[in-house]
């Protein structure tokens, strides 16, 4: 088995002209947590929809495992192993929180396609749906709608959904997007423990965060990649202070 | 929320009991063509609502289903001489692998473009029914006996015909509720309510869609084969747009997505027809359209929709 579950060589998306993402090579160690940062509009979310197939590449080619699933449907790839979350959260509103987990879980049943027979039927799947929630601080939410619950806990909700596919590798855009600074340290504490056995990259804008939790860093501005490395050597990169923190320094400037 | 959604699922299953009992008695109270009229325009309804409702795709040429089943249902039945069941299951098959036809052709677009598609497909099949001479072109597929049920019942009786039209639509609702119910239908309302999430979680969408279409197609055509045995009678009424149209209508005035809305909304459609057709003409088109655009402008969630609504507000008090 390789180091690297997930490699791309000279990844590419153009938008009629514009280009979002540029030539990229960017390989993801096994069992790490990788982030994936850079200013806005730099195209992080854009290589998540390349990853996942969500949209597909002008150029390049993306290794999973060592396969190539350059072109590879988008449904294909997560049964692979490779489950994505979305920068905006990505719940089912009017499903209860228990019956979002099992959504993730249903699959194992090989009944999805059965509707002659009785949604109990999918009860079996409660006991594991609730351990998955215990897991993200949830079970006391079982039976709530999901859109009651409270923005934090939807992100929470998110990961255990995709806990329940038991992937190789997670991929979450900006988890702690939006959050109070106690929700952050929850969603930390939960991806520290959900990366045992996984491998996850992550967009991530806050940077105390990065610095704790991830393993190595790829630094994005304008689709192409600017530096890539340990946060420490990352973070004293010139070029990176330049393009990432730069902005705050010529503000300060201002004042 | 949770607590008024859980007192409908309680009351769901009294209410149905209720409106099954009145179903059984309601021949003996009302004319039974116009009841059978309005379980098949229910049943077509439902079947309707099943993926606009549940899966949020907006087909415009499900009178394609109806009517190519009715036609189906006619020719087996007055031409080859089958027995009545026979052909209704015959018109519902055609109208699933029709619809499976469909699907396959539109269910990777959406929006606008899914409508276009659907409406496109059907209007084709309006126009195959309409220049073939077994369907009878423009007069229609006269004179289909109603015959008799499994060779024994005589369904010219119009109230054992009743009673067969009140069990198929009963089996056909009780389809259409198991399938919002079933593992299935779990998964058909994660894709709508996420569908890049459903993906991502390892959901092939396309064929979850395509599965509800059949399903919506054969329930259609279900409905469409039994009304041509009621009217003893296909006609190219069926397999117009226009029909596709009023289906829409029918399911948004009883509420899209509840579980009776689309029953009440045929209802209250074929009943205002049929009330208004002596007395205002054929200024009865304009009618449907004020009250489709009031229903649009003012009373969105449709009469089920807006009755549970008040419902909900007086229970959260
Ligand atoms: N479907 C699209 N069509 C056209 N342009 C797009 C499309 N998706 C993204 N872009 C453009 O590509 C660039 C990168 O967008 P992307 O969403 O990947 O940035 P990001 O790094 O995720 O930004 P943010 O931090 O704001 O989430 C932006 O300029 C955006 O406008
Ligand atoms: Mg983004």
């Amino acid at each position: 088995m390789s180091e690297f579950i997930l490699e791309t060589n000279g990844l590419t998306k153009e938008f009629k002209g514009f280009v979002a993402v540029s030539n990229v090579d960017l390989k993801v160690q096994r069992g790490h947590i990788h982030a994936l940062i850079g200013p806005n509009g730099a195209g992080k979310t854009t290589v998540f929809n390349l990853l996942t197939k969500f949209l597909p590449p002008t150029s390049g080619s993306i290794l999973f495992e060592g396969q190539d699933i350059t072109r590879e449907a988008p449904v294909v790839t997560a049964r692979r192993g490779m489950v994505r979350s979305f920068q905006i959260s990505a719940t089912f509103p009017n499903l209860t929180v228990l019956e979002n987990v099992r959504i993730g879980l249903q699959r194992t049943l090989g009944t999805e396609f059965h509707f002659w027979r009785s949604k109990k039927s999918l009860d079996v799947l409660n006991g594991r749906a609730m351990e998955l929630l215990e897991s993200v601080d949830l079970a006391g939410f079982a039976d709530t709608v999901t859109v009651e619950m409270p923005y934090g806990r939807k992100r929470a909700l998110e990961i255990a959904t995709t806990l329940a596919l038991d992937p190789k590798m997670m991929l979450l855009d900006e988890p702690t997007q939006g959050m109070g600074s106690e929700d952050i340290a929850r969603v930390v504490e939960l991806i520290r423990k959900v990366s045992a056995n996984r491998t996850i990259l992550m967009v991530e804008h806050n940077l105390s965060v990065v610095a704790n939790l991830c393993d190595r860093i790829t630094v994005l501005t304008r689709g192409s990649i600017l530096a890539e490395g340990p946060y420490a050597e990352v973070s004293k990169n010139p070029k990176v202070l330049e393009a990432y923190v730069g902005s705050d320094d010529i503000n300060d400037a201002h004042h | 929320m949770n607590n008024t959604n859980s007192m409908f699922a309680r009351a769901m299953p009294l209410l149905l009991g209720a409106l099954f009992v009145i179903g059984l008695v309601a021949p003996f109270a009302v004319y039974p063509t116009f009841l059978m009229k309005i379980l098949c325009f229910g049943l077509f309804a439902c079947a309707f609502n099943l993926l606009l409702g549940f899966v949020g795709l907006l087909s415009f040429g499900h009178a394609a289903f109806l009517g190519t089943a009715g036609y189906i249902c006619g020719m087996l039945v007055r031409d080859a001489g089958v027995t009545p069941e026979v052909g209704i299951v015959g018109g519902t098959l055609a109208a699933g692998a029709l619809g499976w036809v469909f699907g396959v052709l539109a269910i990777r677009r959406t929006g606008i473009y899914f409508a276009m598609i659907t409406l496109a497909l059907s209007q084709m099949v309006y126009f195959i029914v309409l220049q073939w001479k077994a369907t009878g072109g423009e007069d229609g597929l006269q004179g289909v006996p109603r015959g008799h049920l499994f060779g024994v019942i005589d369904l010219s009786n119009n109230l054992a015909m009743y009673y067969l039209v009140f069990a198929v639509f009963c089996i056909g609702f009780a389809i259409i509720y198991r399938t919002i119910h079933s593992p299935f239908g779990q998964i058909l309302k994660a894709i709508r309510e996420n569908e890049p999430r459903a993906i991502s979680l390892g959901y092939d969408v396309a064929k979850f869609k395509l599965l509800a279409f059949v399903l919506s197609a054969s329930l259609a055509g279900l409905a469409g084969a039994t009304k041509t045995l009621v009217f003893q009678l296909a006609s190219l009424t069926d397999v117009h747009w226009h029909m596709s149209g009023e289906v829409v209508l029918m399911t948004l005035l009883g509420g899209l997505g509840t579980i009776l809305g689309p029953l009440v909304g045929a209802a209250t459609i074929v009943s205002l027809q049929s009330e208004l057709a002596d007395t205002v003409g054929s200024w009865v088109t304009v009618i449907m359209g004020v009250i489709f655009v009031i229903c649009v402008l003012l009373f969105r969630r449709g009469i089920v929709g807006e009755l549970q609504a008040l419902i909900q507000r007086a229970g959260i008090r």
